[in-house]
C-alpha cells in the first residue's frame, strides 16, 4: 500500500468539509461561517492501491498571519511534509477564490484545484472552461460537486495522477520587473549553492513577500550577508515600477491581475443576472434590518429554548417511565439488598436522571446546527458587534460565545478566530458564562420543580440570557482593568444562505448526541456509583438496629417519619455525608445544605453529574412516598426557592467541566490561565450567589 | 477625504486609498479591497456603528472606524 500525504486548503465556505466527506464518505461537521474547521483534522481512507490522508486545513483567505487559524493553515503549508495540496475552490465566486490559489502556486508544490460547487454555479449561469483552466494553469483541474457528486471519482483519480507523475511548472507568472527581481535572488542563492528543501523561485517569493518565517530563518544564515543587498535591490527596482509602496500591495495586484486575466479566458457568464437581487440579500434585508434585525434574533433564539423545553418534555415522561419500569424490574431480580441498592439507587437512577434529557439536548443541538450551517451566524456577529464592542468584546466573538452554549470545548477552540491575543483571551474567560448543554439538564429540572410549566420556557429563556449578561458585564470589567488596550478590527465576510442539508445537521447531532449518551453509559454511571458508595458507606450498624427497633413498635405514620429520619441519619453519617458537613459552612451564607454543595463539588467533574448526584441523594434520603417520586417534587420539597435561585446563579457562573478546563487552559496558553479562571469564575459565582439567595429570601 | 461611508446606498465606489497598516490592511487586501476595486457600501446597522458593503460577489461587515479607513474615489 502506498501512500499519498493531502494539504486540504480553501478559502473559508468553500464546502471543503462536504467535499472530504463525498470523498472518503467519513462524517466532519461542516458549518458556513469562517472557522469551522479550527484545527486540522486528518481523515484517512483507501482508494486504488493508496492509502490516502487528507489534513483538512482551516479555511484561509490568504497565506498571511492573519487569524491563529490562518497561522495554523500557512504554516503547514510552508514547513510541513504533504505530497500534494489539494486547492478547493467556490466556483461561484473564482475571482476571490483564485487569489488564494495563486499563493499557493508560489508555494511551488505539486497541486490539483477542485471547482466546487459546480451545481450552483450552473444554475447561476456560469460557465466554467476547466481544460483550457486546466493548461493555462498547468495543473489539474476538476469540476465537482459534494451535493451531486459530481466529478468525486475523476478528482480521486487526478489527485493518484499528479502524485505519481513529476511537477509541472508552474505558470503563474508576474510582470517583468518583478520576475527579474525574482530570477536575481534565484541567481544569487544558485551561485552560493545555497542549500533548502524549498525551491528557489518559493523561497525568493517569500522574502519579496515579506514573510517573516523565512526572514528570521535565512537572515541568521551567512548567506545573509550579501543577500541582504540582492534583495534590497530587487525590491527597490520592483518598487520604482509601480505605483504603489507596498511590496504586499504590489503582489496582491500581481496576482489579482493573473486571476483576471486567467477569468476572461475560462469563464463564461450566460445569464446576464449579475445586477439582479439574490435570494441572499433578500433574506438579509430582512434578516438584517437594522430595526428589526436584532429583534427577530431574539425571537428566534427564545423560540429555540421554548421548543428545548415543550418539544423536549412530551419525551421525558416516556423516558421517566421507562427508568423506573427497569430499576423496578431490575430490582425485584436481585436478591442481594446491597447489590441491588447498587444498581437501581446508584447506576439505574443516576444514568436515568441523564438520560432524561437527551431530547432537550437534541433540539438544542439542531438550534445551534442550524445557525451554523445556513450562515446566519455571521449576520448576528454584524447585528451585535457594536452591542459587543461597547463591552470591549468583538462582533465575531459572538461565534466562539454561542457554540458555548453548546459545549465550552468546541467554543475554546473556535474563539481562535480572533486574531488578537487580548481579544482571544477576554472571550476564552468569558465563554464559561454561555451555559453549556451539559448544564441544560439542571435548568430543565429546577425550572420544572419550582415554576409553573407554562412559564418554565421562559425561565430558561431567562437564565441563558442573564448569564450572557454576567458575562459581558464581566468582559467589561476584564477589558478596564485585565486586558486594556486597543482592540481587533472587526472585517468579516458574510457568506451566501445555504440550504442546510438535512443530512449534515443529521450526522453533527446524531454524533453529539451519542457522545453525550456515552457519557451517560461510561463516566456517569462509573461517578454515579461512586456517589452512591460515598452515600451508602461506612455502614452504621448500631444506628440502624437502634432505629429498627423504635420502628417495630412505633404507629403507622410515625413508621414512616421514623424510616425517612434513619435514611437522613445513613446519609449523614456516610463518607458523603462527612465531606459535605465538612465544607457546609462556606455554603450556608448561599442557603445551601451539604447535599446541594456536594452536587455543585461532583459538577466540577462534569456538569451531568450533578443531576444524577442530586438524583442519588435525593432517592435514597427524605422523602419515600410513592406517588411523588421523581426528582423534581422531591428537590422542591427539600429545598427552599432561595436556595435554588442561588444553586441555579451558581452552576451558571461557576467552573466549567473538568475537560473544558483543560481545553482553556491549553487555548489560553498555560496551566496558570485555568487557575485564574478557576478564582474568577468562583468570586463571580459566590458573590452573586449571595446576592441572589438574599434578594429572594 | 471621501471614505466608503459617504457612499450613497448601492452605488458602486473604486477604491482610492487604503489608510492603514498591518493586519487590518492584509484582511482588507485578502477579501479584494484594494486600489482601483469596486466596492458598494450595502446597509449598516442603526446606530451606524456596523456597515456591510459589497466586494466582488461576498458581502462583508465592517466597523464604522474600520470602514473610514476606506477611501473611494
Amino acid at each position: 500500500m502506498k501512500n499519498i500525504k493531502i494539504a486540504l486548503v480553501g478559502q473559508p465556505n468553500v464546502g471543503k468539509s462536504m467535499l472530504t466527506n463525498a470523498m472518503g464518505n467519513t462524517t466532519l461537521h461542516v458549518g458556513n461561517f469562517s472557522g469551522v474547521t479550527v484545527d486540522k483534522k486528518e481523515i484517512s481512507f483507501q482508494y486504488d492501491d493508496y492509502n490516502i490522508t487528507m489534513v483538512d486545513l482551516p479555511g484561509t483567505y490568504m497565506l498571511n498571519d492573519y487569524s491563529k487559524e490562518e497561522k495554523v493553515t500557512s504554516s503547514y503549508l510552508r514547513h510541513e511534509e504533504y505530497d500534494l495540496i489539494l486547492n478547493i475552490v467556490d466556483s461561484t465566486n473564482l475571482e476571490r477564490n483564485l487569489q488564494l490559489t495563486s499563493e499557493l502556486l508560489a508555494l511551488d508544490k505539486k497541486m490539483v484545484i477542485a471547482l466546487n460547487i459546480i451545481d450552483e454555479a450552473k444554475k447561476e449561469g456560469i460557465e466554467i472552461d476547466s481544460k483550457q483552466m486546466s493548461n493555462l494553469l498547468n495543473i489539474d483541474v476538476v469540476k465537482t460537486s459534494a451535493q451531486t457528486k459530481e466529478g468525486i471519482d475523476e478528482l480521486l483519480k487526478d489527485i493518484v495522477k499528479t502524485h505519481i507523475t513529476k511537477k509541472r511548472d508552474s505558470k503563474l507568472v508576474f510582470n517583468e520587473h518583478i520576475e527579474n527581481s525574482i530570477s536575481s535572488i534565484e541567481e544569487h542563492l544558485k551561485q552560493n549553492n545555497y542549500v533548502s528543501n524549498s525551491s528557489y523561485r518559493k523561497i525568493a517569493l517569500e522574502l519579496l513577500s515579506k514573510n517573516r518565517d523565512r526572514y528570521s530563518q535565512i537572515s541568521h544564515e551567512p548567506i545573509w550577508i550579501t543577500l541582504s543587498a540582492v534583495l534590497k535591490d530587487a525590491i527597490d527596482s520592483i518598487k520604482q515600477n509601480s505605483s504603489e509602496s507596498d511590496m504586499l500591495d504590489i503582489l496582491a495586484e500581481e496576482y489579482m491581475a493573473f486571476n483576471k486575466g486567467l477569468i476572461t479566458e475560462t469563464v463564461k457568464v450566460t445569464k446576464l443576472d449579475a445586477e439582479k437581487i439574490t435570494l441572499t440579500q433578500q433574506i438579509d434585508n430582512t434578516l438584517m434590518h437594522p430595526l428589526f434585525g436584532l429583534p427577530i434574533f431574539i425571537f428566534l433564539m427564545w423560540g429555540l429554548f421554548q421548543l428545548t423545553f415543550e418539544i423536549g418534555s412530551i419525551p421525558m415522561d416516556w423516558i421517566d417511565g421507562f427508568f423506573g419500569w427497569l430499576g423496578d424490574t431490575v430490582g425485584s431480580s436481585i436478591a442481594n439488598e446491597e447489590l441491588r441498592s447498587l444498581v437501581v439507587d446508584g447506576i439505574i437512577a443516576g444514568v436515568g436522571a441523564v438520560v432524561l434529557f437527551v431530547p432537550n439536548i437534541i433540539i438544542l443541538f439542531i438550534g445551534i446546527a442550524l445557525l451554523e450551517s445556513t450562515g446566519y451566524m455571521s449576520r448576528v456577529a454584524y447585528l451585535l458587534d457594536g452591542f459587543f464592542h461597547k463591552f470591549g468584546m468583538h462582533g465575531q466573538s459572538f461565534i466562539p460565545l454561542v457554540t458555548g452554549f453548546g459545549c465550552s470545548i468546541p467554543a475554546y477552540m473556535s474563539a481562535r478566530i480572533l486574531k488578537n491575543d487580548r481579544d482571544r483571551l477576554l472571550t476564552l474567560f468569558i465563554i464559561s458564562f454561555m451555559s453549556c448543554g451539559a448544564r441544560l439538564p439542571i435548568y430543565v429540572l429546577f425550572a420544572g420543580a419550582f415554576f409553573e410549566n407554562d412559564s418554565a420556557g421562559n425561565v430558561l429563556f431567562i437564565i441563558y440570557i442573564s448569564g450572557a449578561m454576567i458575562g459581558l458585564i464581566a468582559a467589561k470589567v476584564l477589558r478596564m482593568t485585565v486586558f486594556k488596550g486597543p482592540s481587533e478590527p472587526f472585517v468579516m465576510e458574510m457568506p451566501k444562505y445555504r440550504m442546510p442539508s438535512t443530512r449534515l445537521i443529521w450526522t453533527t447531532v446524531k454524533i453529539k448526541t451519542w457522545m453525550y449518551l456515552k457519557k451517560a453509559g461510561t463516566f456517569i454511571a462509573a461517578a454515579s456509583m461512586l456517589v452512591w458508595f460515598l452515600s451508602n458507606y461506612p455502614k452504621n450498624l448500631e444506628l440502624k438496629q437502634s432505629y429498627e427497633a423504635k420502628i417495630e413498635v412505633a404507629s403507622r405514620v410515625e413508621k414512616v417519619e421514623l424510616e425517612n429520619r434513619l435514611n437522613e441519619k445513613i446519609l449523614e453519617h456516610s463518607y458523603l455525608g462527612t465531606i459535605g458537613k465538612f465544607i457546609e459552612p462556606a455554603f450556608t451564607p448561599i442557603g445551601m445544605d451539604w447535599k446541594m454543595a456536594v452536587a455543585l463539588q461532583t459538577g466540577l467533574a462534569a456538569k451531568e453529574v450533578v443531576v444524577s448526584t442530586l438524583g442519588v441523594l435525593y432517592s435514597l434520603g427524605g422523602d419515600v412516598d410513592e406517588q411523588n417520586s421523581s426528582l423534581a417534587s422531591k428537590l422542591k420539597e427539600n429545598i427552599s426557592l432561595a436556595s435554588a435561585i442561588a444553586f441555579l446563579i451558581i452552576i451558571m457562573t461557576y467552573l466549567p467541566c473538568f475537560a473544558a478546563t483543560i481545553v482553556f487552559a491549553k487555548e489560553a496558553g498555560g496551566f496558570k490561565y485555568a487557575v485564574y479562571l478557576f478564582i474568577f469564575t468562583t468570586v463571580i459565582a459566590y458573590s452573586l450567589a449571595f446576592i441572589g439567595y438574599h434578594l429572594v429570601l | 477625504m471621501k471614505t466608503i461611508v459617504d457612499c450613497e446606498i448601492n452605488k458602486p465606489c473604486i477604491v482610492k486609498k487604503l489608510h492603514t497598516q498591518g493586519a487590518l490592511r492584509q484582511r482588507l487586501i485578502s477579501f479584494g479591497i484594494l486600489k482601483g476595486e469596486t466596492i458598494t457600501y450595502l446597509s449598516s446597522t442603526a446606530l451606524k456603528n456596523t456597515y456591510k458593503i459589497r466586494v466582488g460577489k461576498m458581502s462583508i461587515a465592517l466597523r464604522l472606524e474600520e470602514a473610514k479607513k476606506i477611501e473611494v474615489e
